[in-house]
């Protein structure tokens, strides 16, 4: 549990640094995790390059779903939006450092699949998107 | 009195550690009860002795297969004081009895515009069901009302039973509340206007003394993996007459007297409704277990429960900032779901789960009654005839230790 609930964790769990909307966006997309009821929101804004400069994720959720999203959404910045395309599952555990059971991994990356649906312009996010 | 330490005895996952050194305390028998030895033998004893098809054979063990189902039936039968051991059909579980109920009676039974009258309490399997079939036939659906205590609003109900609903379908026990519904009073109601009842017996059955005569009820679903039977068994009781004049839900072997290329006739009641080969070392071990909870005594079991949920409510609300969800104890059975303001339900039930206290995080399949109360998920401990005091206070120990990581 000690790992688990790293101090990062719980750090960005109580003082999250890339929470908020952003209005206007270049790509919004939000998502729920229908297990638990968790709710993710990104908004991305992109410069002529393509290259994220700002970007911000609201919703509700465990620990786990909202420092990944806190984690993941510091990381986007300065990325192109084909590097975001390129996101994997393993840059999502990498970030969080640690290892997670089946359930918590849905909650780990949520922000990921919604992310990653945004940034195709799906009309819907799927699992394959982060597998 | 109930023996809980001999209780806790014929259940051998109670013994085992979840990791070493960490005793289970499993706090989560209302998603599904462990199961005694007695009921794990009968299963095993039946397909080790006896393991042949009922109704299909007349060798030997075709015949004891056949006799140790029909035995099962008997004995559930008496277990809710249904009055005819042909009232009670096996299905897999409460939603597939509440799924027949809706494809079988309400396809004959409803027209567009017919009022259906549930709660906001209901399980999703109590829910969709009913959202299906007022889809396809332009049926009204009601509710009444959750109060904020947790209570049904049955002033609001009566006010509901002025639209002349054809059926009242409704849980006798809140899977998330606990909340213990008046279900004879709902019934006598629902008669008076000649609605059919429906009586949703998930949790009650396991953990109250159920008597469908006494009730009125005229159909009642419950499930065998919540009262210490086997997954894949569960049961619906209705009363001959409405049964005798469903037509049939699933087609298939058994559930027929005749066959022709293309006609049948439908066989009597229950196998008019057991179509294909039952689950039938389920049903046995749910014979094993009404048994087992008889013996017990379902009244013991009540009044067990009922302090022990009075325990657990003073407990947690001893810690600052629990918040439990559902009314006083004497409403209720024991069931405790609850939040924290410093973590969310996962994050509770993790911690706990460090701990070897095994609690379930999420709706529990009632959204409805979730979005009601504006809270995305609750932590649920619930507890069964095989819980100690001393669980309770693990549970307690547990949440003083989210209060420590997240506080
Ligand atoms: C009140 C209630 N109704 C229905 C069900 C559905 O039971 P099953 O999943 O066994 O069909 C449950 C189980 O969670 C329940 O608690």
């Amino acid at each position: 549990m000690d790992d688990l609930y790293r101090e990062l964790i719980i750090d960005r769990y109580k003082n999250p640094q890339f929470r908020g909307q952003l209005d206007p966006a270049d790509i919004t997309f939000e998502d729920d995790n229908p297990y638990c009821g968790d709710h993710i929101r990104v908004d991305v804004r992109l410069d002529e390059n393509n290259v994220v400069t700002e970007a911000r994720y609201s919703g509700e959720g465990c620990s786990i779903s909202q420092a990944s999203a806190d984690l993941l959404i510091e990381y986007i910045h300065g990325k192109t939006l084909d590097e975001v395309k390129a996101l994997t599952k393993e840059d999502v555990l990498d970030l969080l450092g640690i290892q997670l059971g089946p359930v918590r991994l849905k909650c780990a990356l949520l922000s990921l699949k919604v992310l990653k649906a945004g940034a195709y312009g799906l009309g819907e996010a799927t699992d394959d998107l982060v597998e | 009195m109930l023996d809980v330490e001999k209780i806790r005895r014929d259940f051998p996952v109670l013994n085992r550690e979840v990791r070493p050194g960490v005793p289970l305390v499993y706090l989560d028998s209302t998603a599904t009860s462990q199961k005694p030895r007695q009921v794990l033998e009968a299963m095993d004893n039946f397909y080790r002795a006896s393991n042949a098809n009922i109704h299909r054979g007349i060798h030997t063990l075709a015949e004891e297969a056949t006799a140790s189902y029909e035995s099962a039936r008997r004995r559930i039968a008496a277990f809710i004081n249904a009055a005819h051991a042909h009232e009670i059909i096996f299905t897999r579980n409460t939603t597939e009895s509440i799924n027949l109920v809706a494809y079988s009676w309400g396809r004959a039974n409803l027209q567009a515009g017919d009022v259906i009258v549930l709660t906001e309490m209901e399980h999703h399997s109590n829910l969709v069901p009913w959202q299906i079939l007022a889809a396809e036939r332009d049926l009204r659906l009601e509710f009444i009302p959750v109060t904020e205590e947790g209570l049904l609003d049955l002033e609001a109900y009566h006010r509901l039973l002025d639209l002349r609903p054809k059926l009242v379908a409704f849980t006798q026990m809140s899977n998330v509340l606990g909340t213990i519904n008046p279900a004879a009073e709902i019934i006598a109601a629902a008669h008076q206007v000649g609605a059919v009842t429906l009586v949703d017996g998930a949790q009650s059955v396991p953990h109250i003394p159920v008597d469908v005569q006494a009730l009125g009820a005229d159909f009642l679903a419950f499930s065998g993996h919540k009262m210490l039977g086997p997954s894949g068994i569960g049961v619906l009781y209705g009363r001959t007459e409405l049964l005798e004049a469903m037509p049939p839900f699933l087609g298939g072997g058994d559930m027929i007297k005749r066959v022709e290329l293309r006609s049948f006739t439908t066989n009597a009641l229950p196998y008019k409704f057991e179509a294909g080969t039952p689950a039938i070392a389920e049903a046995i071990g749910l014979g094993a277990a009404v048994d087992y909870l008889s013996a017990v005594g379902m009244q013991a079991i009540e009044q067990y429960e009922r302090e022990m949920i009075a325990y657990v409510l003073e407990r947690l609300e001893e810690i600052p900032g629990v918040r439990v969800f559902g009314p006083a104890a004497e409403h209720k059975g024991a069931v405790a779901s609850f939040t924290m303001p410093e973590a969310h339900a996962h994050d509770i039930s993790q911690v706990l789960d460090e701990l070897g206290v095994a609690v379930r995080a999420g709706h529990h399949c009632a959204m409805p009654l979730h979005t009601k109360f504006g809270i995305p998920a609750t932590a649920r401990a619930s507890f069964y005839l095989y819980n100690t005091r001393q669980e309770v206070d693990r549970l307690v120990e547990g949440i003083y230790r989210v209060k420590h990581i997240f506080g």
